[in-house]
């Protein structure tokens, strides 16, 4: 760890700190000592710090095409198919929110039937995707990683194989095997599936308008999809088979639902899909059971998109050979990352029981290979990891939901503040302030440490990112309500949470500010 | 004996039975600290009837340590019973420590012989919270407000400066001017928008004001719910206990056992031929009834920088005009960079420049004869609109302080760590008080707990360190902590290390907005824990995202911590998670790759 910290901090000249680590890089028996199976965060983010440390690297990266064609660079899933163009899609969902409210604002802009231009959207967005994967490459090149744009499996513990782009079989050694493959969205088992519908892989490829779109699946990538599909003026619907955003909090997963539903996009309830079919007209048409009523319904739909779960790619990599255990698709890893193989080890989404988020898989791929080839002893901690999920009202959460708090701690051990707020700016355009709100799940007695937060409102990952290095150093309610607010922000609400649940009393803000 | 003890980091008031007072500066605030903490906890019970004679005249009584650097020290405490010159703090900020070991001193609430148990003068940010708390807790409470008009006649409601002239408007203005990027964005991400555009300044302005006249209601409607009796006029001392109050129908005169002093500051104009006859200010701007068109911005603080900001935006041509340094007092590496930002959109700066005149022209237009300081060379420019930004003064001159016998400090009043000035019941709070951050939430929470300790038996002080502000420029700028010299000079060059680096925020790829002054940097203690001193950030949302790492700065957050954090993904505040380039190492702190 020190001398890590001196690596990372001291800005010696990195050949001396190389030799310093040069003895922990003592095999040369075999080809590599790394190979990465998957080049997206996790496995790119352990190859270039191997790479940093000495190490001779190799990683493997190749993606299947979708059952509708779509295929994409180096990078993985948040590159290509995930956060960023994710994101983008939001953006510009908000961009057009936004032309509304400079409307208000005094702004001369015609704003009546703006419509977003699907192709120049999704040009642009995958412009910007395929530069990400040039630089990435251009990256890995200056790093002296070598690339593999191949699938690579098992031969035996230390041996993988695979086939060049000649269809010429080879075969490498590494000392130290990273399986970074990550994963896939996952098809239902119905009729029609696979041939009609597409998933978060291609919507943002997606050569023709989504228009009348069912988002089958209520978590983080279905709701998402939903709320930017409808923020560009499309006609999105979203099944679900029985909660919203499992495993997070309840209310604030509620509260999301019904500000969706304000939003006009419908919810169809406790139903599953059983058919899809092409119509003449080229819509599909979606039979689903509503589980509440055993009804069979249908309705007729432009796109259907599977949200519906993701997979662990396992199945192509030949573990048996190496004698790694799965379970279900996903591989076990102890805290350092190793399989049941020590030398094999796996970050990222394929990991079982981990958040399959971008940083937590970049974070402890390069933890892994401090630990590897740097003598650091630092492990990942997978605890009180924030993340977001990006409807048009963000909702960010750090640490406990409520039930998890409640769960562990004993309804009676926690106290929960709670809010709501006026954003400052959502006067003028007369924007809906119902479902921003915030709450502090908290220990009940002493300084009252925080265990999690939650907050649905505007930039929520902007928000909640520092007070998540703020949970990580100890935050209690007492040095919350201490914190001197940033005015006028959203964020300085949380310094301004006074009312508990316990108290009974209203959570709406009497004034509109100070 | 008996002595107070504020910001031990640089500023250390000692008080002895003798009535001794002792200002130090930072260099020997330390041994004094220590040993002043010894002797402070021995005389606990002394200071129980301890009254602020902290202020009064001396001798040069010094705490046992005190040694050298006392006696000019005293010197200049001496001055200070006069009223004269009491010496500045150095440094905004309370010392902890001592803060928490200090017993608060109480008042009992006297019903029956004041009309008043509280009269808070000033019905801004931190008058009416802390009116509001008072009767909260059982206080009969009287909260005067008045505004004077401006010298071209703007003004306003009850609520202060920062709803009225401040900080909401600004950020109202900022949204305007954000918005019209907007559409321009929008255009870029697909959007079937004719971005041609202009604001309608008119329809803005009356928005603006709208809102704000809602928000004076809402503030009067909240003073009757919880009855605070509200008092329109102009409040000025008659004695200790004594207010007189110029309202419309004549005067009033309201005794009350405790006064807070919440009148709040307003803008400065140059003493310069036409300043006050052609100029305007920030408490004219966001109700100005025409556009400003080409507006020439004296002065670089945040307030000066946050106008041209918004009218740039807006589309109208501001020009900045510099004396000496942008943004003072903020981390000036950071400072040079919002300004960098600024130009780059095309916002020009005079850079040591004071204006000599404004003259009316026969068009009606504005001749500004300024002079660059460094040459001489007189200069001259032709502008539609003035708008003075060269600070702000406190409101002191109406209050009649010396009828009370309170003492000002130029034009602030000075408080300790209680908010008390020198007259025990009299206390101050907001943008009147001297050497503390100008801030909304600050005055708030200062007046909020500051009715907690006086109704309420709390013990809680304000704790005026690592308060973090943001500058709502077109690029916002927002920090918490210590600015680069601020930790150089309190710990060292040697001892400290700063993190920095360029970043890309997902969202400008598409647009092809600027990535240029898009930057973040970490500013820690080198050795030991890693604490994290610092945190300065240039990006969209800046606000939003240094709110929690103000927390975290509270929770002692260090560098491993922060590096342990997990990042969220995308977003520009996960930059911070992602700090690894010192700028000790000499390497280049520009991202090389766009992401992951």
């Amino acid at each position: 760890m020190l001398m890590f910290r001196a690596m990372r901090y001291s800005g010696l000249p990195r050949s001396v700190l190389l030799l310093r680590f040069a003895s922990s890089i003592v095999s040369r028996k075999h080809d590599y000592d790394l190979v990465v199976l998957g080049g997206g965060s996790g496995g790119l983010a352990c190859a270039k710090e191997a790479v940093e440390y000495g190490a001779r690297v190799l990683c493997f990266d190749y993606v299947k095409p979708t059952p509708a064609g779509t295929k994409w660079g180096v990078g993985g899933t948040c590159v290509n198919v995930g956060c960023i163009p994710k994101k983008l899609m939001h953006q510009a969902s908000l961009l057009g929110e936004a032309v509304h409210e400079a409307v208000a604002y005094g702004w001369n802009v015609n704003d009546r039937d703006i419509k977003p231009n699907w192709k120049k959207l999704i040009q642009s967005v995958q412009n910007h995707i395929k530069s990400v994967n040039w630089v990435t490459r251009v990256d890995l090149r200056d790093k002296q990683v070598e690339y593999v744009n191949s699938m690579g499996a098992f031969v035996d513990a230390h041996t993988i194989e695979y086939r060049t782009k000649q269809g010429e079989r080879k075969q490498l050694s590494a000392e130290n095997v990273v399986i970074a493959v990550g994963g896939r969205p996952r098809y239902p088992l119905i009729p029609g599936a696979i041939e009609f519908g597409i998933t978060s892989d291609d919507i943002f490829s997606y050569e023709t308008e989504p228009g009348r779109t069912l988002v089958v699946g209520a978590g983080y990538v279905g709701l998402e999809c939903a709320c930017f599909l409808k923020g560009l003026g499309y006609e999105p619907t979203v099944m679900v088979r029985s909660i919203v955003l499992r495993g997070f909090d309840r209310q604030m997963s509620e509260l999301l639902a019904a500000m969706m539903t304000d939003r006009g996009i419908p919810f169809l309830n406790t139903c599953i899909p059983t058919a899809v079919q092409r119509q003449a007209n080229g819509s599909l048409l979606v039979k689903y059971l509503n589980t509440t009523t055993q009804k069979e319904e249908s309705g007729v739909f432009d796109t259907v998109l599977w949200a519906i779960g993701r997979k662990g790619l396992t199945e192509d990599l030949n573990l048996v050979a190496a004698g790694v255990k799965t379970v279900n698709d996903k591989i076990a890893v102890d805290h350092t990352e190793a399989t049941n193989v020590p030398h094999i080890y796996a970050v990222g989404d394929i990991i079982y029981g981990r958040p399959e988020l971008t940083p937590v898989a970049i974070l402890s791929g390069r933890l892994l290979a401090r630990r590897l080839f740097a003598g650091s002893k630092q492990l990942m901690d997978y605890t009180d990891v924030a993340t977001t999920v990006f409807t048009p009202l963000e909702y960010s959460c750090v640490g406990m939901s409520e039930e998890m708090a409640i769960e562990k701690l004993g309804a009676e051990n926690i106290e929960v503040f709670h809010g709501y707020y006026k954003p400052t700016e959502f006067f003028i355009p007369q924007k809906s302030v119902r479902y921003c709100y915030l709450k502090a799940v908290a220990e009940v007695s002493g300084d009252q440490k925080i265990l999690g937060l939650h907050y649905m409102g505007p930039v929520a990952g902007e928000v909640i990112q520092g007070f998540a290095a703020a949970l990580k150093s100890g935050l209690t309610v007492k040095t919350l309500l201490n914190t001197v607010g940033i005015h006028p922000t959203t964020a300085e609400e949380f310094t301004r949470l006074s009312i508990t649940k316990r108290s009974g009393r209203d959570p709406t803000p009497a004034s509109c500010c100070s | 004996m008996s002595l107070t003890l504020w910001n031990s980091r640089f500023c250390v008031t000692l008080v002895r039975r003798q009535h001794a007072t002792i200002f130090t500066s930072s260099a020997s605030k330390t041994i004094a600290a220590n040993s002043l903490h010894h002797t402070f906890s021995n005389n606990y019970q002394q200071q129980q009837h301890r009254n602020l004679t902290t202020m009064k005249p001396t001798n040069t009584a010094v705490a046992e340590k005190g040694t050298s650097r006392s006696s000019r020290i005293s010197a200049d405490g001496s001055t200070s019973a006069t009223g004269i010159n009491v010496p500045p703090f150095n440094h905004p900020h309370c010392d902890r420590q001592a803060m928490y070991q200090q017993p608060v001193r109480k008042i009992k609430t006297l019903r029956g012989s004041y009309d008043y148990d509280l009269v808070v003068i000033g019905g801004g940010s931190g008058g009416l919270a802390c009116a509001k708390e008072a009767v909260a807790n059982g206080a009969r409470v009287a909260c005067l407000d008045y505004v004077k008009p401006t010298p071209i006649g703007t003004k306003w409601g009850v609520g202060g400066t920062c709803v009225n002239v401040g900080c909401i408007p600004k950020k109202l203005m900022h949204q305007a001017s954000l918005l019209g990027e907007a559409v321009h964005e929008a255009a870029a991400y697909g959007w079937n928008v004719d971005d041609k555009i202009k604001p309608d300044w008119k329809k803005l302005v009356s928005s603006v004001q709208n809102h704000i006249k809602s928000v004076n209601w809402v503030t009067r409607v909240d003073l009757r719910d919880k009855k605070v009796e509200y008092i329109n006029g102009l409040g000025s001392f008659v004695d200790p206990h004594t207010l007189s109050a110029k309202l419309k129908n004549g005067d009033r005169t309201i005794t009350a056992q405790t006064f807070v002093i919440a009148v709040g500051g307003r803008p400065r104009y140059p003493n310069i031929p036409g300043a006050v006859e052609y100029g305007i200010t920030s408490d004219d701007l966001f109700s100005l009834d025409r556009e400003p068109g080409k507006t020439l911005v004296v002065g670089a603080g945040y307030i000066g920088l946050e106008c041209a900001g918004f009218l740039k935006g807006l589309g109208y041509e501001p020009t900045v005009m510099v004396r000496s340094i942008v943004l003072r007092g903020f981390d000036q590496q950071m400072a040079n960079l919002v300004a960098a930002s600024m130009e780059e959109r095309g916002i020009p700066f005079l850079r040591r420049t004071v204006p000599l005149s404004v003259e009316k022209q026969p068009d009606g237009r504005l001749l500004v004869k300024y002079e660059c300081t460094e040459t001489g060379e007189i200069g001259s420019d032709v502008f539609d609109t003035v708008l003075w930004a060269v600070g702000r003064k406190g409101l002191v001159d109406d209050l009649n302080l010396p009828n009370a016998g309170v003492l000002a400090h130029n034009d602030k009043i000075q408080v300790d760590c209680d908010e008390a000035t020198n007259v025990p019941h009299i206390y101050a709070v907001g943008d009147i008080i001297h050497g503390k951050p100008e801030l909304t939430p600050v005055a708030v929470l200062a007046g909020r707990l500051l009715a907690r300790r006086l109704y309420a038996d709390s013990d809680l002080r304000m704790d005026y360190a690592d308060v973090a502000t943001t500058v709502f420029t077109p690029l916002e700028y927002a920090c918490v902590g210590l600015s680069e010299e601020d930790a150089v000079k309190a710990h060292g060059a040697d001892e400290i290390e700063v993190f920095h680096g360029y970043y890309k925020p997902t969202e400008f790829f598409i647009p092809q907005k600027s990535v240029r002054y898009c930057y973040v940097k970490a500013v820690a203690q080198r050795h030991g824990d890693q604490r994290v001193y610092g945190l300065h950030y240039l990006g969209p949302v800046a606000g939003e995202v240094i709110q929690g790492f103000a927390a975290a700065l509270k929770s002692g957050l260090t560098i491993p911590t922060l590096m342990n954090t997990v990042g969220i993904h995308p977003t520009t505040a996960e930059e911070f998670t992602r700090l690894s380039i010192t700028k000790r190492s000499g390497l280049d702190p520009t991202p090389a790759s766009c992401c992951s």
